[in-house]
């Protein structure tokens, strides 16, 4: 079975959890074996300029084509990258250094995945659209060049370009929705993606989300017919068994962490709420949070006001092996997201032991048993849970000893069963 | 003659309301006043008053032919006190019958046993008034919370006075021995061990109403002829279910009030067996054997251990926790505080605990008011902390605090005393100034030659009332 794949973002270029997505599915689609991926990428990360695109219309499309090895893995995974302009970022210091370079290259910035709202740099706004449709118009290129016999496309941006596809190939398509501009905007939403994201859904021939949660966003928000919006949960990649240089505590207190975007979405304001509550009781205890976003100034007037800048420590934005110290560092992990299609980050905190504490408004709230699960405004009980964790040894203690095990069991190969028996019952 | 044992255990724990560790220190008052007593009243109306209404009309027509036995657990006592006494007068109208037996357990519904053998003493004890109490009745016979039964436990319900004991009939003790006989505790033959029938009791309890299992539907006469089918030797058959089981875990729908109905006609015209209550059997019978359970067991979940209770961390260190309080909770004379401890003792909120929650769900859920082991876990955790800080505040931490306390106290006895012995001479004195007054009054009047005769009286009077203070003064050097 051939499918032809549209994503968004691949390692090594990945600025957010759907190229993290991405990978662990196609990884795990490798484990379950029978599927050949055809991966398509927008590329952006070379210079190339508008001519490019321009050239689409002449049929003359610039497409480079490799094959990639990673780690054995990959050996059945075909890329295809397509030059584009759009491209997508996920943090707000990426989003700085993109626009810095944008005055040379004019390159239409998008925010693809689980960040805040569409993002357009200076008056090209319309264009967006025009880009999208060409990363379409390649795509019914490649519908009548290669065979396949299946259409899976991750996320809005893709949505035409599957479209599109299928209409040549008239072969089916799948959309994955890994989150909804209802998600990403905080309720105000963008009339143009959610046209793209309700058309892609209806001409879609299964509709895959990441959670329950999603699940009844499309069905409810996009009237989409149920029978064929099937949930398939995310999964985590296993930690690699690479040596990790933990930093020691140097410190004896208790330390709580947040990590993630500082936007309206992931719900920082309730975690300082909690915070304040938290130290009226307790003093050998700090909190940190890690990450920036827009709200980022907004939280800092807070914390001064509250008083606590003492407890309370920014890190500012972490990457890679900053995180995982980040976690190793960590007695508690928050993640208070107001909504949240999935959430991979309580995971990946998982894996480093940390107990976990999430909000109910999250898909991967209802993977996890081993968690405390609180509504993201019920401030109360999330103070609470956090005293509880630091302050009751009985409890730290139990946690710490299942979140590893129930982490371990959230494997993308059961994710992937999942998807290629929704591949088979199309063919 | 061959026996049925029909025993139902009544209990509803005080569920505690959410409580944040913000109230610690703040909020003394732990109940959810609002689910207890919906939940209770909920029990009472679909469950209690119509077994209860069922097993009178029972007795009205066969008399003490048919008899059962009861235990209710302190603290339900107290909560149909407080939410339904309508269902406190039905259980006291079928006492009054004389077919019913009353076990003792533990005021608290507590696994004190495990634990502490004063304090189980006294909670049982405790017990045993309260249903002297309600229904004029002195228990012989004793049933621990959940039929959590050892070797030592029987030993500890012997020397408390108790002629037997009831348990599960666990396979895993049992062997290929048979539930269907009367057995003896192995440390002290003296005291009998009545053992549960799991699989006729589990099949009213839970699969009466379980469409899918093969013996669907189950009627009186087929559980009858399931009697008959067992072993003829076999002497008694004990059927122990929690008194729910009837309206409430099998509604009302299922038909499980007329399976209770029929039931005794059915055993009488088709069987031999007789209804006898627990102390009956132990009369009647003879131990077949002693039975020896080492670790402790229960009747609940498949393996029929503590795990419920006991499983996880969570559960360990909540229980050892409050355990530890023991001592200083005697030695405290609160009311308040010795009330609350008797409602955190109760199984049940280590039970909410449970992380087999996740895998043996059905059960454990019934009445769980917390959606997670880890919120259970939480909330009782912060309750037990503010517990502690009342209980330190009226019983001091450390020796040094214990003498302050003793000395204030003693130096308060003494001011008392010194008050008392003040007041007393106040008295004298002022009596004596009134003789005095009145003599000089008569003095004045009779303005008689009788001088010496008065200067000698006045002169007794004064010397006797100087001899009395001093006396007072004496006694109050010496206090």
């Amino acid at each position: 079975m051939r499918v032809l794949m549209f994503g968004w973002e691949f390692p090594p270029h990945i600025s957010g959890g759907l190229g993290t997505a991405c990978y662990g599915l196609t990884k795990g689609l490798n484990q379950v074996g029978g599927v050949d991926i055809l991966f398509v990428v927008p590329k952006a990360y070379g210079d190339e300029d508008q001519s490019r695109l321009s050239l689409i219309d002449a049929g003359e499309i610039e497409i480079s084509r490799r094959f990639v090895d990673y780690k054995g893995f990959f050996r059945r995974i075909h890329f295809i990258e397509v030059g584009s302009s759009v491209i997508p970022y996920t943090s707000p210091e990426e989003y700085e250094m993109l626009m810095s370079k944008n005055e040379k290259g004019k390159r239409y910035l998008v925010n693809t995945t689980f960040s805040g709202k569409l993002a357009f740099s200076g008056g090209y706004s319309h264009n967006l659209f025009q880009e999208i449709t060409n990363y379409a118009a390649v795509a019914s290129v490649l519908g009548v060049t290669y065979d396949f016999d299946v259409i899976h496309a991750h996320d809005w941006l893709t949505y035409p370009a599957g479209i599109a596809a299928k209409l040549v190939s008239g072969k089916p398509l799948i959309v994955h929705v890994h989150a909804t501009d209802f998600d990403r905007s905080g309720g105000s939403v963008n009339p143009g993606v959610y046209e793209i994201e309700k058309n892609g859904m209806e001409y879609a021939d299964r509709v895959i989300a990441v959670s329950n949660l999603t699940r009844n966003i499309i069905i409810e928000k996009y009237g989409i017919d149920p029978a064929k919006v099937i949930t398939v949960h995310n999964a985590v990649e296993p930690l690699e068994n690479r040596e990790m240089i933990k930093r020691e505590k140097s410190i004896n207190d208790k330390i709580v962490t947040f990590l993630g975007r500082v936007t309206l979405q992931k719900g920082p304001e309730y975690f300082i709420e909690a915070a304040h509550m938290v130290l009226q009781k307790m003093q050998d205890v700090r909190f940190v949070m890690a990450g920036s976003g827009d709200m980022l100034k907004h939280i800092i007037h807070r914390v001064s006001a509250l008083r606590m800048g003492d407890k309370f420590h920014f890190t500012g934005f972490l990457k890679g092996e900053d995180v995982f110290q980040m976690y190793s560092l960590s007695d508690v992990y928050v993640m208070p997201s107001v909504s949240e299609p999935f959430g991979i980050s309580p995971l990946e905190a998982m894996q480093s032991n940390v107990p976990v504490i999430i909000s109910r408004q999250s898909g991967v709230s209802e993977v996890l048993e081993h968690a405390i699960k609180v509504d993201f405004w019920d401030i109360h009980a999330m103070a609470d849970a956090i005293y509880g964790i630091l302050r009751y040894n009985g409890l730290s203690k139990v946690l710490r000893r299942n979140v590893k095990d129930e982490v371990d069991n959230l494997k993308w190969e059961n994710a992937a069963a999942k998807v290629k028996e929704i591949y088979e019952s199309l063919i | 003659m061959r026996t049925i044992c029909l025993y139902f255990q009544i209990h509803q724990p005080f569920r505690l309301k959410r409580y944040r560790f913000f109230n610690i220190g703040n909020d003394h008052y732990y109940y959810d006043d609002y689910m207890n007593e919906s939940i209770m009243r909920k029990v009472a109306d679909r469950s209690y008053l119509i077994a209860n209404k069922v097993l009178r009309q029972i007795i009205k027509e066969y008399g003490c032919q048919f008899k059962i036995a009861f235990s209710i657990s302190g603290i339900a006592l107290d909560q149909f006190e407080l939410y339904a006494p309508d269902v406190l007068e039905s259980f006291q109208k079928l006492a009054k019958t004389g077919c019913v037996e009353f076990l003792a357990e533990t005021y608290s519904h507590s696994l004190v046993a495990l634990k502490d053998k004063e304090e189980f003493k006294r909670q049982v004890e405790e017990q045993r008034q309260k249903i002297k109490l309600y229904f004029d009745y002195e228990p012989a016979v004793f049933r621990n919370t959940e039929l959590v039964y050892s070797d030592s436990i029987g030993a500890d319900v012997a020397e408390m006075g108790f002629s037997a004991v009831l348990t599960e009939g666990a396979k895993h003790v049992l062997g290929w021995k048979s539930p269907n006989y009367l057995y003896c505790n192995a440390i002290n033959p003296r005291l009998k061990v009545l053992l549960r029938n799991f699989r006729l009791s589990d099949d009213i309890a839970f699969r009466f109403s379980n469409q899918a299992w093969s013996e669907f539907p189950l009627t009186a006469e087929k559980f009858v002829s399931w009697l008959n089918k067992m072993d003829k030797k076999e002497e008694t058959a004990n059927i122990f279910i929690d008194y729910e089981t009837f309206g409430e875990h099998q509604w009302l729908e299922s038909g499980i009030f007329d399976f209770l109905k029929a039931l005794p006609g059915a055993v009488f015209r088709n069987s031999k067996f007789t209804f006898g209550t627990p102390s009956e059997i132990v009369q009647n019978l003879q131990p077949i054997s002693s039975i020896s359970v080492p670790y402790p067991i229960s009747w609940a979940d498949e393996e029929r251990d503590l795990t419920a209770w006991l499983g996880n961390d969570l559960q360990r260190d909540a229980f050892n926790r409050l355990f530890a309080l023991t001592d200083k909770v005697n030695r405290c004379t609160d009311p308040r505080i010795r009330k609350d401890w008797k409602y955190l003792q109760s199984s049940d909120h280590l039970y909410y605990m449970s992380t087999k929650f996740f895998s043996d769900g059905e059960i454990h859920a019934y009445f769980n008011p917390y959606e997670s082991p880890y919120d259970a876990y939480i909330n009782y955790m912060n309750i037990l902390s503010d517990f502690s800080i009342r209980l330190n505040a009226q019983v001091p931490e450390s020796n040094a605090d214990q003498e302050i306390v003793n000395l204030t106290r003693i130096i308060e006895d003494k001011e008392l005393l010194i008050r008392k012995y003040e007041n007393e001479l106040k008295r004298f004195r002022s009596s004596k100034t009134k003789i005095s007054a009145v003599k000089e009054s008569k003095d004045a009047l009779k303005k008689t030659s009788k001088t010496a005769v008065r200067k000698k009286s006045l002169k007794n009077k004064t010397s006797r009332a100087k001899k009395v203070t001093g006396k007072t003064a004496k006694k109050s050097t010496t206090v």
